[in-house]
This record gives C-alpha cells, structure tokens and sequence, in this order.
C-alpha cells in the first residue's frame, strides 16, 4: 500500500521521538566520553584518590565497586536461580505458591531503591548487625555498623528480579524435548535439571547475572547508609569494612569537592569509567542473550 | 570478642590473593590490641589500630588530609573517614558507631545527656581548626557588604530583591545546606537567631554543590566554611557594632567576624589509645600546617608566627572569644 | 550433557518447539512421562535430590520473604510515631499550620530546630510534580518512539533504535544527576532563562530518561503482541497505514501502554539520585510553577536520614516516609502487573 502525506507525517513524528531519544543518548555519551577520556591514565585508575578530592585516582573506588558486586552476585545468584527453577520446572502454572512469588518478583523490581537503602539499614545493620553483637558480646557495634557486607546484600535483594526472570526466560526456552529425552533415559527429575536443563539455560542465566551486576553495580541510594565511604585510602579486605564505590564518588565529586572546576576532570573520569562498566556489562549480556537465542532459532 | 574480627575469612582466598597484590597487605587486622589490656573495660573492643571518623560535610576534606597524613607518618594504623550521607558525626557517637565525631558545632546538651544516659559515657572535646562562615555572591554582584540582620531577613524571605540590601533590582536566589549539616545548624543559630529558612531557599547536599550554584547564579547568595569558596566572592559581614568585617584569620581568631567557630571532634568515654595519639597529634604542628593548607585556619599559638599566611601573632586571648565556643545554644 | 544430549543439541530444534515450552510450564512433564513407563527401569531417586528439591522449593519464597522484611523493617522504626509521638503531633505532618512567627497556617518541612517542623505536604507535592513533569515529556517521546520502531521502521533501523533505548536504562542514575547538574541545569538556564537553575523541569528531563526505556520496552512489547491479522485485516478493508496505526494497533495494545505508563509513574516517583542532584531541594508549596525548585520525598530521605540520631522523631518520620513510598509504589506495580496480565488474556482471546 502507497504511502499518503499522512502516514508520512505520523512515520515522521514517531520517528522523531526516536530521534529525540537518540539524540539525548548521544548527547550525553558524547560528553562525557569527551571530557572524560583526558583524565584516564594508569594512575588514575589504580591510585587513591587525594585527599581533597582534586588529584589522585580511584583505585579503590574501582575495586570498592568490583568487590561490592562479586559479593552481590554470591549472594543473589543461589536464590535467584533456585527460584526461576521452581517457578519453570517444578511449579504448576495454578500454584498459589508460585503465583505468590511471581507477584513478590514483580513488586521487588518496583521497591524504589531508597527504601531498599531503608531496609538495608533497618534490617541488616540495626537488627541483623546488632543482634550478632549480642550474641558475640561486643560492648560496641562491629557487626552493627554499615560495612560492604550489607551493602551487598542489600543490592542482592534489589536484583534478585532481574536474576529471577532472566533466568527463568532462559529455563523456559530450553526445549520440551531436551527434558523429554532426559527424563525417558530413566534420569530423575533433578538430574535432568542439574544435568540438562541447567547447563543448556547457561547463556540466559548469565544474561541475568551480567545484567544484575550492571544494575547493581550502578545504584547508589541503597548504599548510602550501608557502607560506602567518601574517602578511604586503602582497600577493603574485611567483610566489616566500608569502602569506596564509583557511584558514590561521582556523587561526593559533584557535591563535596572543595574547587569544583578542579575537580571537574575527575569527575567526568569517574563517570566514563562507572559507564563504561555498566554498558560493557549490558553490551556483553545482549551478546549472549542473541547468541542464545540464534542457537535455538537455527 | 577481640578476635572476633579474625574469623572473618569468608571472602574467597583468590580475591585476599588480589587483594594483596593491589594494596601491599596494609591493613594489619591480625595485630593485637596493644592498648585493651592498659585502658580501662570500658574502652573500645575494635582493633585498636583502626579509627574511624565520622564527620559533618564541611570537615570531611579536611578529616580526609589529617587520616592521609597520620597514617603515612603511623605505619599500621588506619584511619577510616566517612561523611556526607553515611552517617555522621555526633548522631555516629550516640549511636555508638564511630571513635571519633568530627563536627562543626558544638555538642548540645541534651545529646550530652543522652550519652549519659544510653552510653554512660561522658564526653571529652578537643578543638582541631578555626573556622569564619562566609557568606558568598556571585562575583558579578555589586553589594559587597550585609548586615546579620540584612542576612537575616534574606534568608527569612523578608527580603527578595537585591534592590532593598543596595544592590541592582534582581531576584535574591537563596543556597542553603542541608539541614542536617552543622553548617546549617550554626547559621540558623547565629544569623537567623533560630527563626525557619524561608522555604524556597534551596538545600544543596554539600558545600561544594552551593558554591557550584552561586558561581553559576547572578542573583545568588549562599553560606559555606571559607575552606570551600573558590571561584565566587565573599561578602563582608557587619556584626552588631556596624562594622563590615571580612572573613580572615586575623578576624577569625580575634572574634570581629560574626560568624566564626572551632571545628570540634569528639570522643565519647575514654578514647584508645590510638584515638588519644591521634587527638594528640591532631593539636600539633604538623595536622595544623594541613589545617592552613585545607583552607582554615590553624588553632591559635600552634604555629610559630612566621609560618603563618599573615604575619599577625596569634593572640594570646583564649579562643573562647570567638562566638562559636559558647557550648549550650539557647533551645 | 553431552552424553545426554549428544549430537543432536539444541540446534536441530525447531522454533514451534521453542514457542510451546516458552508458554507452558514444564510441570506437567511427570505426567506426560512417567518414570515408571514399561520402557526402562526407574533410577532410584537417591535423598539428597529430595533434600535439594526441597530446598530448591524453600528458596523460592525468598522473593517474598523480602517484600515482608521491607515492610515489616522499615515499619519498625516507623510506626512507633503512631503511639509514641515524640512531643509531635501528626496532624502536623500533613495538615497546616500556624506556627509562631508565621503570618498564617503554612506548610512546612523544617526538621531541624525548635519546634520541629515535620509537614510532608510540600515533599508529596514535589514528589508528584517532578513525577507528572516527567511523564508529560516522556510518554509522547516513549510511545512515539515505541510505534516507530514496531510500524514503521526498516529492520536495519529497528536493530540500531531499539537497543540504543534500551541502553537508557542501563546509564546510573547517578550519571544522569550528574549530568543534569553539570550540564543540563547551566544549559537550560542561559536557555530559557529559569530563575531557580535546579528546577523542576530540569530533574524531569533527567529523570525521563530512566522512565522513556520502561515506557518504550513495554509498549513495544504490547505493539508487537497485536495479531498481525488484525492489521492486515484493517488494511484489507481499505484503511489507510495511518488509520490501522491510529485506530487499530494501537487501541488494542492500549492497556499495554497503560501498564507502560502506571510503571514508569512508579519509577519515577521512586528515583532518588537526579532528584537529589539536580531538583534544587527547597521543599516549597509550588504545585503549579515547573519552574522552580522541589524537594522530593526520596531526595528527603537519602539527604536527611545519614545525620539523625536513631530513634529520633525526625529518624521515625524519615522511615514513615519510606512506608509511604513503598505503599505507594507498591499499588502501582500491582495495578501494572493486572493491566498487563488483562492485555494478554483479551489479545490472546481474540
């Protein structure tokens, strides 16, 4: 069918709210790739940042950030999978149980990251913290302070969604038959899974995990209160410890600093690399998530 | 209960590997504490040779410079400073979770109270630099001088316009601090005489965040330590006896400048001993060199004169002339 | 798995296999297989599979295990204010009043002084007017872009536009804060002349750009769950390609889109660090002006909360907040998620 001087201009408006879209994408990738690139050399990425925040690197804010999200990752990966593998291979489509924790998933995905931050301080350092030094017998908090431990677990529980659903999509495309087969050789039904349908879902499930990690590695309201710091010089090494975080550093830069026009290049450095790992991230999980799928697809 | 923090070996070995190979092994978590069997039960069950500090915004550079120091001249220690949104300050000390409290104002005596009662610890307070509050404008902004009253009724919203302070006839765009910050605690104190900030004045989350806004805002006046004021202009302040002062160290310390005060940090019952020595150290000539370097300025008679940036002597006055020092502000 | 699966793996499969086990679940397989059949021996299960299933089934409800810890913790430090006042009175919270020194009754968020002054009033209205802002900007730009991508655009075009949107969503938000307070805020001012640099309008923008990726991914969602026959069926009766876009594909994704525009509300009244960055934070009653600052009730949150002492009236107002919050976003993810759920049933029906 010809197009008439309406559908053009309906093709062009929609267009040019895509347009629009791209445009403020560029826009800002263009800025801050521009006035971010110059302040990345070796030493800014390895070195601690100077006291006064104008100089130095962010070393530890780099490895904060790492640390912070491989101890996520360790906690939300378990859970996570466990419960897409309920949901896709032992659930019944009418479990209540099952419908319950679909809705728990999809409302978790919505909590709004400050209340996460509110729970992480409620529950992980006052009560869960706090209990432990009871326990112990700390006249003082040790437990009961805000430490990269609950960060993580706090950022653990605002994926497991993506986690969840990730990996769930990802059991569900793994062929009937595969499960047929396996289940008609006489194996159980948790061999097929552990030996079958698990590592056939591999590729989605670490879709769902690189993108958790993206996600978790970019968030800073929940960890304002659990543990990152502004400033410490050396290296977490303790699951007690605060440390630095990238997220939380763009933020102090832009809000803290003492000379703003000096800080400036850090800043926009920090923020090139924060982005940098979280679309590499994003990017390497569309990859795979294609490559998946176009192995099913052939 | 002292080792319990060596238990924690639950990260996995290949990350400690990287670790160590990233930081040279710095933190010394295996050492003992020196000083628990010497101080008195009450004192604090953490490794000793950790500190952490926590602190009102406008010291956080400041407490930053003193850890980075400290630590290169104290091999094994070190130093942990939070600030900002983590929790901070005096709130920290009550709730028990910080050795040190940095903090711009003055303890009140409710919170003072309040250790007594849920810590039975009593506080101990040691003065670390002098402070002067300036007030900035953008630098094209003709008025070069205000009243505390002219600040008042502009912070108030009594006054809008640049026009009524002897200005050009624009909008006054009002920065403020967070009003958790003790910056902001000391000016409604001092300048507002309590009274509310009007509501369109505009919180900003750090000092650095005000200035940014001023310099970039024609008709925008903000508050800040002097420690963070480039870029803009400061205005003179005129106290009760008429007279414009500018902020200085000369006017800081012989109390002329309205709007002076001591950046105070805290300890509450009896500080370990790395606590004391840093403390200590804090008060010596070497962290109130930083001190000047930061951008306050240093506790009077520390410093030999010549090395001062003005040739002034220090006065031999107690500090306490300056008007910050009163401890209990009228509730 | 190979010697399971062997040579045969997972390419050879066709895609109506795909299709069928993507809507089914794979719960129905004891039924369909029994272990028991004639054809082999049964393994015996040996315990701890059960045990793992078990606990494969126990860890499921970790999901909703969080949601209730969230309410029941946050609601811990907060509900106390409902029968332990503190010396505050709750009708402050939402109602005006005179305070000494005040002309008249106002509304007022100053947390810090005596009294305190704990109104909540100004913070929802600038939670809502940023939110609205917004969605006014962003559900044109996002559906617009989202009818492009599903009617009009050539593949090529659609493999470039699609993804680059959906990248939005994986920018932090701290970024954007970052960038509408360095660069947005100073640009738009020396553009349109704002007298507040850090407003309303310039957190909107910010904040659009973590709303448009939801809103667009939804919608496209729903645009290409449209049976095509119902577009060939418009077309064959004569509509033109605008009218079947108009009056056909989009009418029946509408509750997609409604779903769409119901989460991205919920995302962007929950955003905290643009707003914290870039919105100007004076906690006015200025609900009709876009152009000045706001302070919303997230931005309230994460600024106040680090500084106050715990237990705190302040500490228990800044947690009931969170409450609020949480409820809200809370109905609006249910009323989302049955809008979305309503769509399917009535596409898949038809």
């Amino acid at each position: 069918m010809k197009f008439v001087a309406r559908d053009w201009i309906l093709a062009g408006l929609t267009g040019a709210a895509a347009l629009i879209v791209l445009f403020l994408l560029a826009f800002i990738l263009g800025q801050i790739v521009w006035n971010g690139a110059p302040a990345i050399t070796g030493t800014f990425l390895t070195a601690s940042p100077s006291a006064d925040m104008t100089g130095g690197g962010i070393g530890p804010a780099i490895f904060g950030t790492a640390l912070l999200t491989l101890l996520m990752t360790v906690a939300v990966v378990p859970v996570g999978v466990a419960t897409a593998v309920y949901l896709s291979e032992y659930a019944s489509p009418r479990s209540k149980l099952a419908g319950l924790v679909r809705a728990a998933v999809q409302n978790l995905a919505g909590v709004p990251s400050i209340v996460f931050g509110l729970f992480g301080l409620g529950f992980f350092v006052l009560f869960i913290g706090r209990n432990i030094d009871r326990v112990i017998g700390n006249d003082r908090p040790v437990w009961g302070q805000p430490a990269i431990l609950w960060s993580a677990l706090t950022l653990a529980i605002l994926t497991l969604p993506v986690v969840i659903v990730t990996t769930e999509e990802a059991l569900r495309n793994v062929p009937r038959d595969l499960r047929e087969a396996s289940l008609a050789l006489g194996a159980t039904r948790f061999q097929t899974i552990l030996k079958v349908v698990l590592p056939n879902a591999t590729g989605g499930i670490l879709t769902g995990v690189i993108l958790a990690v993206s996600r978790g590695a970019g968030e800073v309201a929940p960890i304002i209160f659990t543990g990152a710091a502004n400033f410490l010089p050396y290296l977490p090494t303790d699951l007690r410890d605060m440390y630095m975080h990238l997220g939380y550093h763009v933020y102090a830069l832009a809000t803290q600093s003492p000379n703003v026009d000096a800080a400036r290049p850090m800043l926009f450095g920090t923020v090139l690399v924060l982005i940098t790992l979280t679309f590499s991230l994003n990017l390497i999980a569309v990859v795979i998530r294609n490559r998946t799928r176009k192995s099913y697809a052939q | 209960m002292l080792s319990s923090r060596l238990n924690v070996r639950l990260l996995p070995s290949v990350f400690a590997l990287f670790t160590m190979a990233c930081s040279g092994g710095h933190r010394n978590d295996q050492a003992p504490a020196p000083s628990a069997s010497g101080e008195s039960p009450s004192a604090p069950a953490a490794p000793s040779r950790m500190l952490t500090l926590k602190d009102s915004d406008t010291m956080v550079i400041l407490a930053q410079r003193f850890a980075e120091a400290y630590m290169r001249t104290h091999p094994g220690t070190t130093i942990q400073v939070s600030g900002g949104g983590s929790g901070v300050g005096i709130a920290a000390l009550l709730n028990g979770t910080t050795d040190i409290a940095n903090s711009s104002r003055p303890m009140k005596d409710e919170e003072k109270a309040r250790l007594r009662e849920t810590r039975h610890q009593e506080v101990a307070e040691t003065r670390v630099a002098l402070d002067a509050l300036a007030v900035y404008v953008h630098s094209a902004n003709p008025v070069q001088q205000l009243t505390l009253e002219q600040l008042s009724q502009i912070y108030t919203g009594r006054v809008s316009n640049w026009r009524d302070v002897g200005g050009p006839d624009m909008p006054i765009v009002l920065y403020s601090r967070e009003n958790n910050s003790g910056t902001y605690a000391f000016f409604k104190e001092h300048v507002l005489r309590t009274a509310d900030f009007a509501a369109n004045a505009q919180t900003l989350p750090g000092t650095a965040a005000v200035i940014n806004a001023v310099s970039r805002d024609r008709g925008g006046i903000g508050y800040g330590g002097i420690a963070y004021g480039e870029g803009i202009r400061h205005v003179k302040l005129a106290g009760a006896d008429g007279q414009a002062i500018e902020p200085s160290l000369e006017n800081a310390t012989s109390g002329r400048y309205p709007l002076s005060r001591f950046l105070l940090m805290y300890t509450a019952g009896n500080p370990s001993a790395l606590a004391a020595d840093f403390l200590r150290w804090v008060g010596g000539v070497d962290a109130q060199r930083l001190v000047e370097v930061v951008g306050y300025y240093p506790l009077p008679g520390v410093l030999p004169p010549s090395a001062g940036t003005t040739p002034t002597p220090p006065p031999a006055v107690a500090p306490s002339a300056a008007p910050a020092a009163p401890a209990a502000p009228p509730q | 798995m190979n010697d399971i699966v062997g040579e045969t793996g997972p390419r050879t499969l066709d895609r109506a296999n795909q299709r069928d086990s993507a809507t089914t679940s794979h719960a129905d397989l004891r039924a369909s297989i029994s272990p028991r059949g004639p054809l082999q021996k049964r393994t015996p299960t040996p315990i701890w599979h059960r045990i793992a299933e078990k606990m494969i089934a126990a860890t499921s409800v970790a999901a909703v295990l969080a949601i209730a810890l969230i309410f029941v913790f946050i609601g811990r430090e907060a509900l106390p204010l409902l029968w332990d006042h503190l010396g505050m009175n709750l009708r402050d919270m939402i109602f005006p009043r005179q305070w000494t020194g005040y002309d008249s009754a106002v509304y007022i968020w100053q947390p810090v002084g005596t009294p305190e002054k704990f109104n909540a009033m100004p913070l929802f209205i600038g939670s809502l007017k940023v939110t609205l802002l917004t969605m006014v900007w962003s559900i044109p730009i996002a559906i617009g872009a989202a009818t492009f991508v599903s009617q009009y655009a050539a593949k090529r075009v659609r493999d470039i536009v699609k993804p680059a949107i959906e990248m939005l969503a994986g920018i932090p938000s701290v970024v954007l804060g970052f960038f509408a307070l360095m660069v947005l805020a100073t640009w738009l001012q020396d553009t349109f002349g704002f007298a507040y640099r850090l407003n309303a309008i310039v957190s909107a923008i910010a904040l659009s750009l973590t709303v448009i990726p939801i809103i667009f991914t939804i919608t496209e969602d729903a645009l290409h769950a449209v049976p095509k026959s119902m577009r060939e069926a418009s077309l064959a009766l004569g509509a033109r390609h605008w009218q079947t876009t108009l009056y056909v594909v989009l009418p029946a994704a509408l509750p997609g889109i409604a779903a769409a525009v119901i989460l991205g509300f919920g995302r962007a009244i929950g955003e905290t660090m643009v707003v914290l960055m870039a919105s100007g934070n004076a906690a006015i009653m200025e609900p009709l002006n876009p152009a000045t600052s706001v302070r919303t009730v997230t931005a309230t949150i994460a600024a106040e909360l680090g500084e106050v002492a715990q237990g705190d009236t302040h500490w228990r107002v800044l947690f009931m907040l969170g409450v609020v919050l949480f409820l809200i976003t809370f109905v609006l993810n249910r009323l989302g998620a049955r809008v979305i759920t309503r769509l399917h049933k009535k596409l898949t029906a038809s």
